[in-house]
């Protein structure tokens, strides 16, 4: 009679450090790395672009003008001021796309909120904290109700912010009458992102605005809830495999709306950013924050299958998109050209992540 | 047959078994008594009066066909399902499961055939999710910081344990593991969270031979540390290889719990087609 032990005996041993074992050739070992640390190519295209630009800019300009260079302290100075907006914008599109989703009504949030920022303060003659307070609860209810479809309704978030994208932009259209309002009936808080330098960077001549500093702040302070609190693994969770965060106890449905909020609560930022950026609020400013915003989070290496990324390869991104925006204009290369480049970086950026996240697969 | 040999790793710290009976029993009290539990879907039965008993320390395997009611009592026991009827006791305590997560909180930890991780994060975190640690103090308490470096500690601790700390890096992300290495890591989720029972889903079902064994070893550390098992699985071998009991479902019921020393493959086989019937 055949016994349990001799029908198993070949399997009743493994090896376990056998079991281990990994080989890679070059080319996995470098799928591995970027795996590990996918901020790597996003330094690395920012680095060249830095290169190309401040090398080949030096050298052409001089008959002409050299007080635009690409180099220049002013310069750099008063487009990280330009860029700001859209590198705050991103910080709460990253925290969106980590859960699979996307926010298409990103820039249209901000708009309304900094227009609901703006006319209070000029037209109601509310002081400015209050105002910004009342912004960020506007914020907050915006993303609440983004987070309120999403886990309830059920709908893809691709198309829920398409249709709030539409409606916000309504109701800041209606709301402001298509008026701006001027800067100068604005005063106190809301301008102070951007009517002083902050700081020069010790030994260069660049100026640092207030505006970036609270951009660079959100950055440090979302890099480090995320890397170190719950909620920041649940958010990885959530959007990496929502099914395995469900049964592993966390509050998958919790998680989105915070999320949303959150995001919501950022764009206000992004909206008191902007206002001290252009000195004025207007229903049709910063058109292009909307798309850049998601560039800046796909070109720093967030993997728009959610689940993984980090908020500094957004900054860069955010960077990258900057820099290669400044830098082709100073070539004078045409808005189409530069349009181009942008949207091939975006299709390498994806094409590299489908690649990477084919690791252990 | 009972040649008296032992399959290989059972381990004599299981608890003694009595003779060939229909429904053998250890002596001890069962920590985990299901009776009587039954879930209709419409006209379909999954479960019909189907009774458990899982003892203090031991492997009891389930086994049974498709649509014997298997995965339907274990989402029962595990609060992936609630029962039209019956009862579940824990420690003679009636117990009344809405969610998967009352069965964890009240001690009955699930690894599911999917694992239930989360690929992209590290292996500590993985382990954790759901209940992460907090720093002591202020920083923990207020500003809401996890204890990283406590957590990789035990994750580690707990790796080891299951005599899998051959992996080097417990921040490497789980979706770099091999097929056994994760289910490794799920099974050390289930067991480091002072779980009084761990079920197991068909886990060896995607592996391979070696991996297997590797699953296979664990099951038996679990139950050399006093750890009882429900293991639910279409192979034979592997169960003959690490069941202490063998509960054999058809039809939504439990028709006959055997020794696996004492029992044929293919008698218990049969059992579990209706081919051989037993008498309760």
């Amino acid at each position: 009679m055949t016994t349990a032990s001799s029908l198993t005996d070949d399997i009743s041993a493994p090896d376990a450090s056998d079991a281990f074992e990994h080989k890679r050739g070059p080319v996995a070992t470098m799928q591995h790395w970027l795996h590990r640390f996918p901020v790597i190519s996003p330094v690395i295209v920012l680095g060249l672009a830095f290169i190309v630009f401040g090398f080949f800019n030096s050298k052409t300009c001089g008959p002409i003008s050299c007080g635009q260079s690409f180099r220049s302290g002013q310069t750099i100075g008063t487009n990280m001021q330009a860029y700001a907006v859209m590198a705050t914008l991103a910080v709460g599109q990253t925290l969106v796309i980590l859960t699979s989703g996307v926010d298409l009504s990103v820039g249209s949030s901000m708009i309304l909120v900094h227009l609901i920022m703006a006319k209070l303060v000029a037209d109601q003659g509310v002081p400015g904290p209050i105002a910004l307070i009342v912004g960020a609860l506007v914020g907050l209810a915006l993303g609440a109700f983004h987070g309120f479809l999403v886990t309830k309704i059920s709908l893809p978030p691709f198309i829920i912010t398409l249709g709030t994208f539409y409606m916000f932009a309504a109701v800041g259209l209606v709301y402001s009458k298509a008026q701006t309002t001027s800067g100068s009936d604005m005063p106190g808080m809301l301008l102070w992102t951007g009517d002083k330098y902050a700081f020069k960077i010790p030994f260069t001549k660049i100026p640092i605005n207030y505006g970036v500093v609270v951009a660079l702040v959100l950055y440090a302070v979302m890099a480090f809830v995320l890397a170190n609190t719950a909620w920041g693994k649940h958010v990885y969770a959530t959007g990496n495999d929502k099914e395995a965060a469900r049964l592993a106890g966390i509050n998958v449905n919790r998680v989105l709306l915070s999320v949303y909020m959150v995001a919501g609560l950022i764009y206000a930022i992004g909206a008191w950013v902007q206002l001290g950026r252009s000195g004025s609020a207007s229903s049709n400013a910063a058109a292009d924050v909307n798309l850049e915003s998601i560039t800046a989070v796909v070109i720093g290496g967030t993997s728009v299958f959610g689940g993984r990324g980090r908020i500094m390869g957004t900054l860069i991104g955010a960077a990258i998109v900057a820099v290669f925006d400044k830098g082709l204009s100073l070539f004078k290369v045409d808005q189409q050209w530069k349009n181009f480049a942008i949207g091939g970086l975006i299709l390498t950026a994806v094409a590299l992540d489908q690649w990477i996240r084919k690791v252990g697969k | 047959m009972s040649d008296g040999r032992v399959a290989s790793g059972a381990s004599p710290k299981g608890p003694s078994l009595v003779s060939s009976e229909v429904l053998i029993r250890p002596e001890s009290e069962p920590m985990l008594v299901a009776k009587g539990l039954t879930k209709r879907f419409g006209r379909v039965t999954a479960l019909e009066d189907a009774n458990l008993e899982l003892y203090p320390g031991e492997v009891l395997a389930v086994i049974g066909d498709n649509g014997a009611g298997k995965s339907s009592l274990i989402k029962c026991l595990s609060g992936a399902m609630v029962p039209d009827a019956g009862t579940i006791e824990l420690d003679g305590q009636v117990v009344n499961f809405k969610r998967p997560n009352d069965a964890r909180v009240a001690g009955i930890e699930s690894v599911y055939q999917t694992l239930a991780v989360a690929p992209a994060l590290d292996i500590a975190t993985n382990l954790f999710l759901g209940r992460e640690k907090r720093m002591k103090g202020p920083l923990g308490s207020v500003f809401r910081i996890l204890d990283k470096s406590g957590m990789r500690r035990e994750a580690r601790r707990a790796l080891d344990e299951l005599g899998i700390g051959t992996l080097q890096d417990i921040t490497q992300p789980v979706e770099s593991l091999s097929g056994g290495q994760r289910q490794a890591v799920a099974v050390a989720r289930a067991g480091a969270f002072g779980s009084k029972v761990i079920i197991l889903d068909e886990p060896t079902a995607a592996l391979g031979v070696k991996e297997s064994g590797l699953v296979l070893n664990m099951i038996r550390d679990l139950r050399s540390k006093g750890m009882p098992v429900i293991l639910i699985s279409h192979n034979m071998p592997h169960v003959f290889e690490v069941a202490d009991r063998i509960h054999i479902q058809r039809l939504g019921r439990r028709v006959a719990v055997v020794d696996p020393k004492q029992t044929t493959m293919s008698d218990a086989v049969a059992i579990m087609t209706g081919a051989k019937t037993v008498e309760q």
